[in-house]
């Protein structure tokens, strides 16, 4: 962990991407083979799944940091990391012991099959001996946090970098279901094994900025719904089926609504697509689908209440032949072709095209968008490849302009990480009489200068403390912008938003200027 | 009875002696624990500082009525005992010692506990009653002695020397900036120094601090000729158009807020040294200890948590009033502060 940590320190003290890339390259070229996995592992999102309760680490660190509980959660709500909590409160180690990663991941791991008091011990013991520089990231192992501005694409790229192989054919090999602890290093290095579950990298798009003319002659583009449910890639090969999520969790299982399609579906098949609970003829909201999301076992009423239905944007691979670097516009008739064979009581269609001459016409279709329940357009232009990850110029996302409303900041609290010290996670209300009702919390959209400005003011005029929550006067406005209104008995104000984030600090008005409750139930009324 | 000392929205007052330690707001008379500019104030009537620290008073408040003071010299102001007692912080700093008819209250202003073999070393003061500020009182603030952070220090300068770039240290200009020169190793490379810091040496030197040599940077310097050297700047400059066009660099902050990765990443620096010229937790609580004092007064910094810590320990500690201090410890970060 010594080199490991020392990576750690290095990419965390440069905000230059090459170099970070740099170190990564480094450490590729030079840590031992199991522990150059892990690292790619750890930055790919395979952390090791958390052994301890943040509660339980809690308390063993308050205790060995010999304070009080109270000052425990002071300091951590000023540094804004747990891991970095521990690590900072720690009396100096008294001895020294040597893991590498991968030892010390397996000692992570074999914490889950012991009993607490067993694991308290060797918790202790391993945070009195590690070196001091080792602690934060064997505490970031130990509470499965691992963000370290290093994305999975600079990986990729610094693994590229090392290995002299291509970044898109590393990027395939990183995909799906790979353990690991049992995964040697050629299985990234060299010919891709046969692992018949491994999905294609998703090709993402960008926010379209302005009006789509920009984008030249409308025949060139194709355009469909953009849906709001998981985006997802389904596999059939051998005669069995994959269904991954974009953020790669198998989801097979979820979904048993899909298990026939290996009967009607050839060997050799990838579609890439949009899983929504179905209503028989359209989607229904994103809350319906959340009943199917979070948890194992699916029950009977799930599964009547919020059907899945697979609707198909891309064909990926056919008859076992990558069809990726084919222009969509022969992709999507194959698409088609292969979809229409299906009987129609199967749960998958293709997406439907969204027909247009003009681009003014397009303009009109999005503004039905909602009446669709999609959230805008997706616009593709016919000659793309199926490239990978988030690429500037052949696909746009042109999504309805957010629903808004003026709301009033009750509550602050103190942010994480990079925003630790700041207050930026905030509650609003609406008024509602001469009270004022919570209906929604925000945390992005300022700019760090504002967020300044709110924290300086949040603790000059704290009027209560509830943990890390001060409430404070009811006194500025924000406009908070949204994508979508649900209704929802969990909330006071009856109502949950999609995607709440702040679009403007409303400077010019009073808390007496703010949105009513009654002009929220009118937007439920109309878009929920 | 009265106390020794109050809290006014003046600053700290002396009903006895009829004058002021540190205040914010104008008043005839003024006793001044060091130079920074939030305890060393202008407009005030008359001032009293240590000796030590005129020098750079009279550099940064231009044409004051001061008078200077020996550390440990006894002096009679009404009916006040007087006194000076190095806290240091930054050099000619001190807490300020004031007797009342045999009652004594301390009033620490900014200090830390470690020598670092420039400022005059911190003396613990006997006192029944003790205003201390509270900047780093927080548990997670601690720092390491100041050999470590020097050989830190030593080694991020040859590796940016090795790579070709020009290494820029983030300082405060009046105390952490000097200090840190005097850590460094002038064989190691040239040291060079942003104006606003090399002002404050031209005075130190002249008393007879003794800091390494250093060239100040002119309109005349040769930019693109300084790669493996060792520029001090206030945190202001880094990354400003000044410092680009020294060409490649690497920048670096040196405060005990860097102990904070959070801090560290949004004040966007290559590097952080955790050194300050505050005292840390253990030392807090060691310096409280040391006076043997029954009453606490805390400000400037974590107020209410330190106070509470104290209270748990059995001490009578108390905030002091929130317009006296503020949060302002968790707002330094944000600040150009002197920590």
């Amino acid at each position: 962990m010594k080199s490991f940590s020392a990576l750690f320190s290095a990419i965390d003290a440069t905000t230059s991407t090459t170099a970070k890339i740099a170190h990564l390259a480094a450490y590729f070229q030079s840590a031992p083979e199991p522990d150059r996995v892990w690292c790619i592992a750890l930055f790919s999102g395979r952390r090791p799944k958390r052994a301890v309760t943040t509660t339980k680490l809690t308390e063993w660190a308050t205790e060995a940091a010999g304070i009080a509980p109270w000052l425990f959660e002071e300091s951590y709500a000023v540094t804004g990391d747990l891991a970095e909590t521990i690590a900072l409160l720690l009396p100096p180690p008294e001895g020294t012991i040597h893991l590498t990663l991968t030892e010390a991941i397996k000692e992570v791991q074999s914490l889950h099959a012991e009993e607490d008091a067993q694991r308290k011990a060797r918790v202790l013991a391993l945070w009195a001996t590690l070196p001091e520089d080792q602690r934060l990231v064997f505490n970031k192992l130990l509470t499965g946090g691992f963000r370290l501005g290093v994305s999975r694409k600079l990986m990729t790229r610094a693994l590229a970098q090392a290995t002299g192989l291509d970044e898109a054919t590393l990027a395939h090999r990183l995909m799906g279901a790979w353990e690991p602890a049992s995964t040697p290093w050629d299985a990234f290095t060299e010919e891709a094994s046969e692992d018949v579950s491994r999905p294609y990298p998703f090709a993402l798009a960008h926010g379209l900025e302005g009006a789509p003319e920009s984008l030249g002659a409308p025949e060139e583009w194709q355009a469909e719904w953009k849906w709001d449910g998981i985006r997802g890639q389904i596999i059939v090969r051998n005669g069995a089926l994959h269904i991954w999520s974009r953020g790669e969790e198998l989801m097979t299982d979820r979904f048993p609504e899909f298990a026939p399609l290996p009967d009607f579906l050839p060997n050799g098949t990838v579609l890439d697509g949009e899983i929504v609970a179905w209503d028989g003829s359209k989607p229904l909201p994103f809350a319906a689908l959340q009943t199917r999301i979070g948890r194992k076992s699916v029950t009977k009423k799930a599964l009547s209440e919020a059907p899945a239905h697979f609707l198909a944007y891309d064909l990926l691979e056919t008859g076992g032949t990558d069809l990726r670097s084919a222009p969509l516009s022969r992709r999507r008739a194959k698409l088609d072709r292969l979809l229409a064979t299906l009987p129609s009581t199967l749960p998958i269609s293709p997406s439907p095209l969204v027909p247009f001459t003009s681009w003014e016409s397009l303009a009109e279709a999005r503004a039905k968008a909602r009446e669709a329940q999609a959230e805008g357009l997706m616009l593709k232009r016919r000659e793309s490849p199926y490239f990978i990850g988030r690429k500037k110029g052949d696909w746009w996302k042109w999504k309805l302009d957010p629903l808004t409303i003026d709301a009033v900041m009750i509550y602050a609290q103190a942010g994480h990480g990079r925003r630790a010290n700041l207050f930026t996670d905030f509650t609003f209300a609406v008024r509602d009489g001469n009270s004022l009702v919570p209906f929604t919390k925000a945390y992005s959209g300022l700019t760090d200068a504002e967020f300044r400005e709110i924290t300086q003011w949040v603790r000059k005029n704290t009027l209560e403390r509830f943990g890390p929550v001060r409430s404070v006067p009811a006194h500025h406005v924000f406009e908070i912008a949204f994508e979508g209104i649900q209704r929802s008995t969990r909330h006071k104000s009856g109502v949950a938003l999609r995607f709440p984030r702040m679009l403007r600090w409303r400077h010019d008005k009073t808390p007496d200027q703010a949105d009513t409750l009654a002009h929220l139930h009118e937007l439920l009324a109309q878009y929920g | 009875m009265t106390p020794v000392l109050t809290f006014t929205d003046k600053g700290i007052y002396c009903p006895a002696g009829d004058f002021f330690i540190d205040p914010w707001k104008r008043v005839d008379r003024a006793l001044i624990t060091h130079g920074h500019a939030d305890h060393a104030r202008p407009g005030m009537g008359r001032y009293l500082a240590t000796e030590a620290a005129l020098p750079v008073m009279s550099m940064r408040l231009g044409t004051i009525q001061a008078e200077g003071i020996r550390y440990g010299e006894r002096r009679r102001i009404g009916d006040a005992t007087v006194s000076f007692h190095p806290a240091g912080h930054v050099p000619g700093s001190a807490q300020i010692r004031v007797e009342v008819g045999g009652e004594i209250w301390v009033v620490s202003g900014d200090y830390k506990i470690e020598n670092d073999g420039f400022s005059e070393p911190f003396e613990p003061v006997t006192c029944h009653s003790f205003i201390t500020e509270s900047t780093f009182g927080l548990p997670v603030f601690r720092w390491e002695p100041q050999a470590h952070i020097a050989a830190q220090l030593s080694r991020w300068w040859a590796t940016n020397a090795a790579e070709v770039r020009v290494s820029f240290l983030g300082a405060y200009s009046l105390g952490k900036a000097q200090r840190l020169l005097s850590m460094l190793d002038p064989a190691q490379g040239p040291i060079l120094t942003h104006s606003a810091i090399e002002a404050t040496n031209d005075v130190l030197r002249a008393q007879g601090y003794a800091l390494p040599p250093t060239q100040r940077i002119t309109p005349e310097t040769d930019r693109k000729a300084q790669s493996g050297a060792i520029i001090l700047c206030p945190p202001s400059a880094l990354g400003s158009a000044w410092a680009k066009r020294f060409g490649p660099s690497s920048e670096a902050m040196a405060s005990g807020w860097m102990r904070l990765r959070g801090i560290r990443r949004r004040r966007g620096a290559d590097t952080g040294f955790v050194i300050s010229d505050h005292a840390d937790w253990p030392g807090l609580l060691s310096a409280i200890k040391d006076t043997s004092a029954e009453n606490i007064y805390v400000t400037h910094g974590y107020t209410d948590i330190f106070a509470r810590h104290l209270t748990e320990l059995g001490l009578n500690a108390a905030v002091v009033p929130t317009e006296f201090g503020g949060e302002t410890g968790a707002d330094a970060p944000e600040l150009e502060g002197e920590a």
